[in-house]
């Protein structure tokens, strides 16, 4: 615990930039997982407690892409895709079962696919920690702004994490997929019985969060080291962020993400033992003034 | 309701429990088999107080453990550092859980199903985090070591395996009895009511907020008794008693045992330890073979060994009352 070298960062400019830079990568990844998990609670109605573990499928998939191909570009869209098939066969085979059941039974099969999925990526990959490395593309002098250093591939990750946001933006807003998704999320029976195929939504969005969660993990692996168990690290990060910013809302995610990665960035300087507290205790007081989140819906 | 005739009935089973319990040694001399009762005896109390919450509340909380964990730090801090008499240690950790309980079911008891198991998550591992990061109290990672005082009280010499497993059998009999004569009283009534339908018990003049919380404050209690079995049993306490596949257990436990029989919590951990044991014993690969059981009761059977004898052995015409009486 040390507030004193906080404030002493919060009153230079270089400490600012560098924290608010690594803010802002914590809080781009978290957003691209939490918007999965946000989506598909939103459409329907379930938390995929197993959804950190599609995150951390897709780093150990890029990873494994990554060496085979020798591309980054590549081993990102493949984590991706992979990801995604691996969660529409999840929906498909087990989700889709417990819709209509318990609480108990939802958490109680995605508990079962945490525990099993680690175990898999134990026996593919190993138990240790593994690390991807930076890309050589990337491998480039650090940027200074202000006093403050910004490594390249920051950059490139905010742009991309950015760029994800803004087309998930447009296709929810703006397109007919978007429309049908939304009427899906806000009234299942009567979509159904304008003929629409829920079960195809249903698969479709869980794809959609699979996607997200397995790009989100191979773009983190040049930064994070990778372990069996980071799933769950992941999955109550963007639990909280989910929270924070509103269940079922997606610029309620990138408003959670963000605050939780400067939380993150800035405690690590003052509290650096009880990051994690942090968390939940921003958590706890957002929750209290606003237990609907920041950007939620009062109702829910 | 014949309130006394249920009383004493309880009564009676609690006191055959214990002499069967108490016999058990006497017919077989392993080790193993008192050390399996023991924990059983730990985390029997700890499913059937979460049972509380799930069963009788409908309330899905996935951070019991942070009792279960709280408990176990409590009891072993106050013995090695306060020094107090084992009774009073206790008495202090159903205390500082209770409290505990209090402050955060105060928070969660007024969400929502999803919202509420995953609050209690996030304050279960927010306890972790704290134990784990406050070295020089808990010691961190390592747990809490050095071993636990066992002082002798009322010719109780718990460093003796033979009273440690008669304290343990007796402990866990007597809470088990407490929370069935409290299940089986008006607020254990009122619990279910407002589980069932939380408008009409509104509307009849219960209040929502304060029953869920008093559950709450109970299971959490309890499950502080539990967790210092487990201390005292291990004579340590690890930050893992209160880490989050503690909670997932204890759910799979009251599964597996079914959820509405009183007692299916103690038979889901006695299932769930003997999966464990063996498991543990052929196979590295624990959690996968664990999630695969955990797939087929929560997809294939849906209901808890109890509930799916009982269906079995009960006529359907009795099936009504049964519904009444256990659920």
């Amino acid at each position: 615990m040390n507030p004193q070298e906080l404030f002493e960062c919060v009153t230079s400019l270089s400490c600012i930039v560098t924290q608010t830079s690594t803010g802002l990568i914590v809080g781009a990844l978290l957003f691209l997982v939490a918007a999965g998990l946000t989506l598909i609670f939103g459409v329907l109605g379930v938390i995929n407690f197993a959804h950190g573990s599609l995150y951390m499928l897709g780093a150990y998939m890029g990873l494994t892409a990554y060496r085979v191909f020798d591309s980054y570009f590549l081993a990102v869209i493949m984590a991706g895709l992979g990801v995604a098939i691996f969660s529409v066969l999840f929906e498909r085979l087990f989700m889709r079962r417990v819709y209509n059941a318990d609480v108990l039974m939802q958490l109680l099969v995605c508990y079962a696919f945490i525990l099993i999925l680690d175990d898999v990526v134990k026996l593919v990959w190993g138990a240790e920690f593994q690390s991807m490395g930076m890309p050589e593309t990337f491998q480039l002098p650090p940027l200074f702004i202000g006093g403050g250093i910004v490594p390249v591939f920051y950059l490139v990750l905010m742009g991309v994490a950015a760029l994800i946001a803004v087309v998930l933006w447009y296709v929810l807003k703006h397109t007919r997929t978007g429309k049908v998704v939304r009427a899906a999320a806000h009234n299942p029976t009567m979509t159904s019985a304008l003929g629409l195929n829920t079960q195809l939504i249903y698969a479709g969005v869980f794809a959609c969060g699979g996607l997200l969660a397995g790009m989100a993990g191979a773009l983190a692996a040049p930064v994070r080291s990778m372990s069996p168990g980071m799933g769950f690290s992941i999955l109550i990060e963007s639990f909280i962020v989910t929270v924070i910013g509103g269940m079922g809302s997606v610029s309620g995610a990138l408003v959670g993400a963000l605050v939780i990665g400067m939380v993150r960035s800035f405690g690590s300087i003052g509290f650096p033992d009880f990051v994690e507290g942090l968390m939940f205790v921003a958590m706890v007081l957002i929750l209290v003034l606003r237990p609907g989140g920041l950007m939620g819906r009062k109702h829910s | 309701m014949n309130n006394t005739g249920t009383l004493s009935k309880e009564v009676g089973i609690a006191l055959v429990a214990i002499l069967i319990l108490a016999a058990i040694p006497l017919l077989t001399p392993s080790r193993l088999v008192t050390d399996f009762v023991i924990r059983l005896a730990a985390f029997g109390v700890f499913a059937t107080s979460l049972n509380i919450l799930i069963g009788y509340g409908g309330m899905v909380s996935f951070g019991h453990a942070m009792f279960f964990g709280g408990g176990a730090y409590a009891f072993g801090l106050l013995m090695q550092k306060a020094g107090v008499s084992i009774p009073l240690a206790l008495l202090g950790a159903m205390v500082f859980c209770a409290l505990l309980a209090l402050v955060v079911g105060a928070i969660c008891v007024r969400l929502k199903e999803i919202y509420f198991s995953f609050l209690t998550l996030a304050f279960a591992m927010l306890l972790y985090s704290i134990i784990q990061s406050w070295m020089s109290l808990t010691g961190g990672d390592q747990g809490l070591m050095g071993g636990i005082p066992r002082p002798v009280f009322m010719g109780i010499d718990l460093s003796n395996g033979q009273h440690l497993y008669w304290f343990a059998c007796f402990l866990a009999v007597v809470c088990l009895l407490l929370m069935r004569l409290l299940m089986q009283s008006p607020f254990g009534y009122t619990l279910r009511m407002v589980r069932d339908n939380p408008e009409r018990a509104r509307f009849l003049g219960v209040d929502v907020w304060r029953t869920r919380l008093y559950a709450f404050v109970l299971a959490g209690a309890f499950a502080g008794v539990a967790g210092s079995i487990m201390a005292l049993f291990v004579s340590a306490a690890y930050p893992e008693f209160a880490y989050w596949t503690m909670s997932g257990e204890a759910i799979f436990m009251i599964l597996l045992g079914g959820l509405h029989v009183y007692i299916g919590p103690v038979v889901g951990a006695a299932l769930l330890m003997m999966f464990n044991d063996v498991i543990t014993r052929y196979t590295d690969l624990h959690g996968l073979a664990l999630g695969i059981i955990v797939l087929i009761f929560a997809l294939g059977f849906k209901r808890g060994i109890t509930d799916f004898l009982l269906r079995f052995l009960r006529p359907a015409s009795k099936k009504k009352e049964t519904t009444q009486v256990t659920s």
